[in-house]
């Protein structure tokens, strides 16, 4: 299901908690596994509940609740914008009509050449960077005017 | 010890107690959803606010804890405003449909609404609507109508010990669902029906059915497992539209298996008998009550005419009331024979001589939790009882240690501490081995020679060393003998054993009674040997009493019958016999055969008269539950056609027949007599066998060994024919369970349909993989219409590629 190397990384973190708490790892293995995948299909969900001994339904809580997980196929690139009220107020939502229009297409949904997923998201704790938008969950990017969305694309799209 | 007052009564709850506590125990109502007694706080339905002196603001009284001298007010200004604003929200998505709303009439949240609902709403955007879940043939989903209070995510983690259902997503896309396509299987499931504070979960086979105003709610107990739970029957129309459960700390709590609860769909089955059938020439014809009475007085004289009464035996299930087993009985006895039994699915009655008393669980329900270590023999709890596994699963839960014993390693959804999974042929020799453990840890704990003598050539497995410690190391503890013991084939020597054990470590020891009336046959008699209840009744000629296993056949090899009548009572050979194949042919030599059955099913094959006999919901009678409770109860509905209640029946049989003692106006009469006094029964109980020599064989089998446990949903006639319960998939069709080692050994893969023979018979089943299973045995459901050719529950069988 996971590649070796991913399990090691899951083990890590299954390590650091008490033995009979192994389900404590199920953010970091949902992230790891993601990773690896670049979503959650419904098996690999099972596959994670069946490694930490845990109810399958109980990883899928986990899986909805939290926005940065994918439960369906995305893009190379996912670019999360956040939309809260911080953000709206210094043009979050203006950042996020530029991006529509620019790869012509809505929230939730990819660029017919398959780079591009586009998601609304929450606060990133970042408002004074506002607009602030996540590229794949990892790369935070502040003060997003148009130019620099612009520079954005072209640097992702090389 | 907290002092509190609330709205100026003073009250004091345990330390750690909550607001919530106080309240119950001075009768305040304080509204709620999220909160239940016997499920842990979540606290996220808001509803239970309340206002405490010097707090800032209202306070969830669930899940505030008691400190001295708080003060509460829950009908203050401030309570009633914050709970108003809760309840403001709690509408805002739900639906407006409570006039199809099953729940109409009994909704938490619509009686909630009258007390703090405003007339009409203020909320004017769109209203989410959530979609339906397909949850299983029992429970139907309404899912816009859910407040998210969890209680049912909660029960499956807490009471049913798996997690079905889930709240998924987040904020207002959060809902209620079972993971990916799955449906709930748990056997307790239906809980979540009871539970649902609205109309989002409801009971599927009562949907659109009746409202609950229209029904009336009768009491009474349930018929099936040996736990005795108490119902409520809910009639409308003279018709049994649903059962639920009544509270009875000490049984079932307010739980109910699904079992229990759904099984009534078989009374009002389409194979119901509504009048009494004869066979004339091979043909069958309805007939009243009178032709039918006399044919069978008229058959029953003709067969003791020539064959005496000791020809005649009669059969009568454990699920028959306490006052339908004795008249059996009386009325075999009074005419002479005395080849009685209700241990159908027992194969090994050596120990009946032997034992001291009436087999029962040894101790209280209501004390199993308090159990430290607990070993059991031969039973998947959860399927055969599941309403005991949750008392033991609460034991598990407090920190008991469970050990088992068993050839099947199913998921009792509870930890177990040490498991044998031993195949059924080592199961006495796997005790045998915990025994031996402990004596080694009590030297000269004063066992008799006999048994020191059978224990030498046992060598102590480290598996029984670790179960014999943890009975040793905890108290209290206990040892109980589950249904897959009760049916063994060395049943006999496993309760000897067992019996031993807890002496030497001051366990208790005990039965899980399988039926509802497990204990109540043995005191209504309907046993061969009466001599368990310590009554001296000295029989003519004594040692020619069948027990169940002689009158349906010791052997294979048995050309004519043993008996040439029968008298079957709520009893279905093909299905509740140790050994259908053996059952069946001693029905077909037999020159005579009446049954008293609810159901027609197979039984035109093999009666020559059928008596439909009224099923618990519409007689009055007696169970007496396997922790020796008397429960007595009333017809619920009126027979259904020309139904008449077993005792009636045989009441009258007795006076056709001109014997004595069959005068009773009442079913109270009947019990009167059978239990003079309620609290003398305990007299009779007793697990003891005295003077049992035990037979530690090392005999090995050779061949492959069937294990036939009895499947949840087919134990008795009625829930076979509960429709919503065949649709789960715990009736699924049965499979082959084999090893993957005998897999590659026969050269078959999963899937594949395979022959099965045991004695005569045959089957050709679909084979499955399952590596828990113990080595060369084959694991094959008993009781289902595709597996009853099949023989004995245990015992050698082949297997063979088509």
């Amino acid at each position: 299901m996971l590649s070796a190397e991913s399990l090691e990384k899951i083990n890590r973190e299954i390590a650091k908690y008490p033995a009979d708490q192994k389900q404590s790892a199920v953010m970091s293995a949902l992230a790891i596994a993601q990773d690896e995948k670049g979503w959650l299909a419904t098996e690999t969900m099972d596959f994670i509940a069946q490694y930490l001994g845990m109810p399958a339904i109980a990883v899928y809580e986990v899986a909805t609740f939290y926005g940065m997980y994918n439960l369906k196929p995305v893009g190379k690139y996912k670019l999360t914008v956040c939309t809260n009220l911080p953000c709206a107020l210094s043009g979050g939502n203006d950042a996020a009509n530029y991006l529509k229009q620019k790869l012509g297409i809505g929230f939730n949904e990819t660029t017919a050449d398959g780079l591009f997923t586009l998601k609304e998201g929450e606060c990133m704790g970042a408002c004074g960077d506002a607009p602030v938008l996540l590229v794949n969950n990892k790369r935070m990017c502040s003060f997003m005017s148009n130019e620099q969305i612009d520079q954005l694309l072209e640097e992702l799209r090389k | 010890m907290i002092n509190i007052e609330i709205n100026g009564k003073e009250v004091t709850v345990p330390k750690g107690g909550t607001v919530m506590d106080g309240a119950r125990q001075l009768g305040i109502y304080i509204p709620h959803f999220c909160y239940h007694k016997k499920l842990s706080i979540a606290a996220n339905c808001r509803m239970c606010l309340v206002q405490v002196e010097k707090a800032p603001k209202p306070l969830p009284a669930c899940a505030t804890p008691a400190t001295e001298g708080m003060k509460v007010y829950t009908h203050s200004q401030q309570a009633v405003t914050a709970q108003k604003g809760v309840m403001e929200f709690l509408l805002i998505n739900h639906p407006l449909d409570c006039p199809i709303c099953d729940q109409g009439g009994e909704c938490q949240l619509q009686d909630l609404a009258v007390g703090y609902g405003a007339s009409e709403s203020r909320y004017e955007e769109e209203k989410r609507v959530v979609t339906n879940k397909n949850l299983g043939p029992l429970i139907s989903t309404d899912m816009t109508r859910c407040i998210h209070c969890t209680r049912c995510v909660r029960f499956g983690q807490e009471i049913a010990g798996i997690m079905e259902l889930g709240m998924a997503g987040r904020g207002e896309h959060s809902e209620i669902l079972s993971f990916v396509g799955k449906t709930v299987d748990s056997e307790l499931s239906g809980n979540v029906i009871d539970l649902c504070p609205v109309g989002a979960l409801v009971s599927k086979p009562f949907r659109y059915t009746a409202r609950p105003w229209e029904l009336s709610r009768r009491k009474s107990i349930s018929p099936h497992c040996g736990l005795g739970s108490n119902l409520v029957v809910q009639v409308k129309l003279d018709r049994v539209m649903r059962v639920l459960p009544r509270d009875n700390e000490e049984i079932n709590e307010c739980w109910l298996s699904d079992k229990d609860r759904f099984s009534y769909e078989g009374l009002n089955s389409e194979d119901r008998l509504t009048t009494p059938m004869i066979k004339h020439n091979g043909q069958w014809h309805a007939c009243d009550w009178q032709e039918a009475l006399i044919f069978t007085v008229e058959s029953l004289k003709s067969v003791m005419e020539r064959h005496g009464a000791k020809a005649i035996g009669a059969l009568g299930s454990a699920h028959s009331t306490l006052e339908e087993l004795f008249l059996l009985q009386r009325l075999i006895r009074a005419l002479g024979g005395g080849n009685i039994d209700h241990r159908v699915r027992q194969s090994d009655f050596r120990a009946d001589s032997h034992l001291q008393g009436v087999p029962w669980l040894g101790m209280s329900i209501a004390d199993i939790p308090q159990l430290k270590s607990v070993l059991i023999v031969g039973s998947t709890l959860r399927k055969d009882h599941p309403l005991l596994a949750h008392r033991f699963r609460q034991a598990v839960k407090n920190g008991a240690q469970l050990s088992i014993i068993n050839p099947i390693d199913d998921d009792l959804l509870m930890k177990i501490a040490n498991r044998a999974i031993v195949a059924p042929s080592e199961m006495m020799h796997m005790l045998a081995q915990v025994l031996k453990a402990i004596i080694e840890d009590k030297p000269g704990a004063g066992v008799s020679e006999h048994i020191m003598q059978s224990l030498k050539a046992v060598k102590v497995t480290d598996e029984a060393r670790a179960i014999a410690n943890s009975i040793l190391a905890n108290s209290p503890a206990a040892v109980f003998l589950g249904n897959i013991a009760q049916h063994h084939p060395s049943y006999a020597d496993i309760h000897a054993i067992a019996q031993v054990i807890a002496k030497l470590t001051g366990a208790k020891f005990g039965f899980l009674g399988e039926a509802a009336n497990s204990v109540g046959a043995y005191l209504a008699r309907a046993i061969p040997n009466q001599g368990v209840l310590g009554t001296e009744i000295k029989h003519a000629e004594h040692d020619s009493q069948l027990n169940a296993a002689q009158m349906l056949g010791d052997s294979l090899n048995n050309v004519a019958s043993p008996c040439q009548a029968y008298i079957l009572m709520n009893l279905e050979p093909e299905f509740d016999a140790y050994n259908p194949q053996q059952a069946m042919k001693a029905m077909s030599n037999a020159e005579f055969v009446v049954s008293l059955s609810s159901f027609k099913g197979n039984v035109a094959n093999y009666a020559n008269v059928i008596l439909p006999i009224a099923p618990f919901t519409e007689t009055s009678g007696t169970f007496v539950n396997t922790e020796g409770r008397v429960q007595s109860f009333n017809g619920v509905v009126s027979p259904l056609g020309d139904t008449r209640p077993g005792w009636k029946i045989l009441r009258v049989l007795g006076n056709l027949l001109q014997l004595e003692g069959f005068d009773y106006e009442t079913s109270e009469q009947i019990r009167a007599q059978v239990i003079p006094a309620e609290d003398a029964i305990t007299r009779y109980l007793s697990n003891e066998l005295k003077d049992y020599e035990v037979n530690i064989s090392s005999e090995e089998m050779t061949g492959l060994q069937r294990i036939g446990e009895m499947p949840i949903y087919q134990a008795d006639p009625i829930v076979r024919r509960a429709e919503p319960l065949q649709l789960t998939r715990d009736a699924m069709p049965p499979k082959v369970w084999l090893s993957s080692a005998l897999l590659k050994q026969f050269n078959m893969s999963e899937g594949e349909i395979v022959r099965l023979k045991q004695g005569e018979g045959e089957a050709q089943l679909e084979v499955a993989c399952d590596d828990g299973l113990p080595a060369n045995c084959v694991r094959v459901a008993c009781a289902y219409p595709n597996s009853i050719a099949l023989g004995a529950m245990f015992g050698e069988i082949s297997v063979e590629k088509l």
